[in-house]
Parts: structure tokens; sequence; C-alpha cells
């Protein structure tokens, strides 16, 4: 393979690796609708019972850390493409 | 009852053993910085083409051995995790440093108030059975805090390393497992196949889930928060640079407009995000610890026992 075909391969890697860390990142649409939705609801309960408003808050941090994981899954995944998986094309690529 | 001996808080010796104590917590501190800027300037000798761009890296290899698997390494997050507890070591002694029963000196009532809040937390999230839980949930929360909040003196902080929080995963792991099998091995391995057969691949995969999920859920907070400020403060060294560069002399050299905005946005993922995945981290293993207990179970075996003593007697 030549020195040209193989800068293209590894343009063309890259560029495919930026893309899908881009796609990997939907990821995130999924845990901000769910912490909005839990954040409206424990709003309406304190509200409701303005009492409990240290028992809903801990709860609600505890379930949008939870809800947040998927979202997080999605984040080293993406970070894993951009960093991690260039290094690993080269090894292959130039066999070093 | 013997009178109470009250340490002379203005005694020189005293006062001494505190100071030795300040050091304790911040010269290990100091010296992660030193070995940073030495590593530093080492590799920017190396290889010039480190120092330009945005440059985001993982924690720095301090020295590698030999080793017969794959070779060890001593990276910066070991290196910066044991300052910290060297570190929270100090601090624990200097609080607890001249405790009387009528608090002499004002930071005694620091340490009761820590103490008593870890209690209750640990009191209100496990029951009674745990109780004696408090040191290893608080010592678990002051290192995952202040691990997190080191990268505030520009050091890299070790929670945004998989290696140290799968660590404490994994701890957290053994000790779930252990309270699993406090029903029996055999129940256990039953409970696998509940409700339907079907469902046991799931079951064990939730078992190995939970300390992933947790290990993951730390490190990615952290380190999301270091890749987003790193982005940032490439980009507004770019932006003043462009905007900024007629300026005569030095004064165009320097990225004016990164005074400030990365500080703000620091308060964010820096204190608050770190703070915040301490406590989770300290929630979710009490959750699951004290969860993980099968009391039926566990009860019927001590049942079955008592009575095989008293047969035997």
């Amino acid at each position: 393979m030549g020195n040209d075909m193989l800068y293209l391969a590894k343009g063309i890697m890259l560029g495919l690796l930026g893309l899908g860390a881009g796609c990997a990142m939907i990821a995130g649409i999924g845990p901000g609708i769910g912490e909005g939705n839990a954040v409206a609801k424990a709003c309406e309960a304190i509200g409701r019972q303005p009492e409990c408003k240290s028992d809903v808050t801990s709860t609600m941090i505890m379930g949008c850390a939870i809800a947040e994981t998927t979202g997080l899954y999605g984040l080293i995944v993406a970070i894993l493409l951009i960093f991690v998986a260039p290094g690993m094309f080269n090894v292959i690529l130039e066999g070093k | 009852m013997t009178e109470e001996r009250v340490p002379d808080v203005k005694s020189t010796r005293f006062r001494m053993i505190d100071y030795a104590l300040i050091a304790m917590m911040i010269l290990p501190i100091l010296a992660c910085i030193v070995l940073k800027v030495y590593f530093n300037a080492l590799y920017t000798l190396q290889d010039l083409s480190i120092a330009e761009g945005v440059h985001i890296s993982g924690a720095m290899v301090f020295a590698e051995f030999k080793a017969p698997v794959m070779n060890a390494y001593i990276s910066e997050s070991q290196v910066n995790s044991w300052a910290v507890m060297i570190s929270i070591l100090g601090l624990c002694l200097y609080l607890t440093h001249g405790l009387t029963a009528k608090a002499v000196c004002k930071r005694q009532l620091a340490a009761e108030w820590i103490v008593e809040k870890s209690e209750k937390l640990v009191r209100d999230n496990m029951g009674g059975f745990f109780r004696e839980w408090g040191p290893f949930i608080t010592a678990i929360m002051a290192l995952s805090a202040f691990s997190s909040l080191i990268c505030l003196l520009g050091l890299f902080s070790p929670t945004g390393d998989v290696n140290v929080t799968f660590g404490w995963a994994i701890l957290v792991f053994f000790l779930i497992m252990h309270y699993k099998f406090r029903g029996g091995l055999w129940n256990y391995f039953i409970g696998l196949f509940k409700p339907i057969p079907v469902f046991m691949p799931m079951n064990l995969i939730g078992e190995f889930a939970t300390p992933v999920s947790m290990a993951f859920r730390h490190y990615g907070n952290i380190l999301s928060g270091a890749v987003i400020s790193a982005l940032i403060g490439s980009a507004l060294t770019e932006l003043s640079n462009s905007l900024l560069g007629w300026l005569p002399g030095v004064l165009g050299d320097i990225p004016l407009l990164r005074v400030g905005l990365p500080a703000i946005l620091s308060i964010y993922f820096d204190v608050f995000s770190g703070v915040m995945q301490a406590f989770i981290f300290a929630m979710l293993t009490m959750l699951n610890v004290a969860g993980a207990v099968p009391w039926d179970d566990w009860n019927k075996r001590r049942e079955r026992r008592g009575k095989k003593a008293i047969a035997a007697n």
C-alpha cells in the first residue's frame, strides 16, 4: 500500500470514528428527558408536601444519578472512539 | 472516677504536633505538584509536539517495572490517591488531637459533627444491623470527594482514572457478595433461577452490572468534566489569540479571555459534580450492601443451627 493510500485510509477512519462518537452521544437524549421528568415530579411532590423537602430532594438526586448512567455509557463509548481507537488503528495500519 | 487530664493547648509540644499534622496534610499534595511539573517538563523536552493544540491525556506513567504477565506501572493516579489518603489521615489526626470531654479545642466540634452526621446517615439508610459501618462509609466518601477536588490544584484527579473507581467498586462487590452468601450458597444459587429459569442469564448479568455501573458512573462524571474544561480552555485560548493578538508585546500572547469563565464552569464540573458523585457512591454502597442481606433465609439458617446446638446438648 502506498503512502498516499495510507493517509487516505487513516483520514477516512478518523472521520468515521468522529461520526461514530457523535452518534454514540445520542444516548444523552434519554437521561435528559428522564431527569427532567424526575425533577418535575419532585417539584410537584414538594409543592404538595413541603415538609418532606429534604427526603424528596435526596431521593431525587439518587434517581437522577442512576438515570444518568445510560448517558454516561454513551459518553464512555464516545471517549473510547475518540481517544483510544485511533491508536489501535495506527497499530493495525503500520504494524507497529 | 479519675480526673481527666486536660491537654495544655498553648504549650509548645501541643503546637509542634499541630504543625507537624498540618504539614502531613499539605506536604504530600505539594510533592504531587512537584512530581507533575518535573515529569511534564521531561515529556515536553522529549517530544515538543505535546505542547501544541488541545492536549487531553490520561494519567502520566511515572515508572514501569517488568512483571510476568504484563508490565506494572506506577501512574499519576496511584501516587495522587496515596497522597490524598495521607492527607486525609493527617486531617483526621489533626481534628482529633486533644480530644476532651469538655471540648477544649474548637476543632473537636467539627470532628463530632462529622461523626454524628455519618452515623445518622448510615443508621437511616442501612438500619440498625449495620450501625458500625459509619467509618467505612465516611472513609469512602472522604476519599472520593477529596480525590475529585484535587483537580482544583491542577493535579490529575484519581477518580478520572477508571482503574481507581473500578478498584473501589470491586471492593463493594465483594461486600455485597459476602452478605448475599449469608443465606446459604444453595439458596443464592436457587435465587438466580427465580422467577423462572429463563431469567438466569439476566440475573447473573445483573449481579455484575452493579459494580460496573458504579465504577463507570463515577469515572464518567469526573472525566467528562475534565474533558469539557480542557476543550473550553483551548477554545478560549484560540479565541483570545485571534481577537486580542494585536496587543503589543507579551500582552498579546497571554490568553486574556481565559480569565473567569473556566472558573465559573469548574464550580459545577469539578466541585459540585465531584462532591455529588462521592455522596452517590457512598449512598449506592449503603443501599446495595443493606439490600443484599437475605433476612428470611438467614433467620431460618440460624434457627436450624440453634435447634441443632440444643439437640447436641
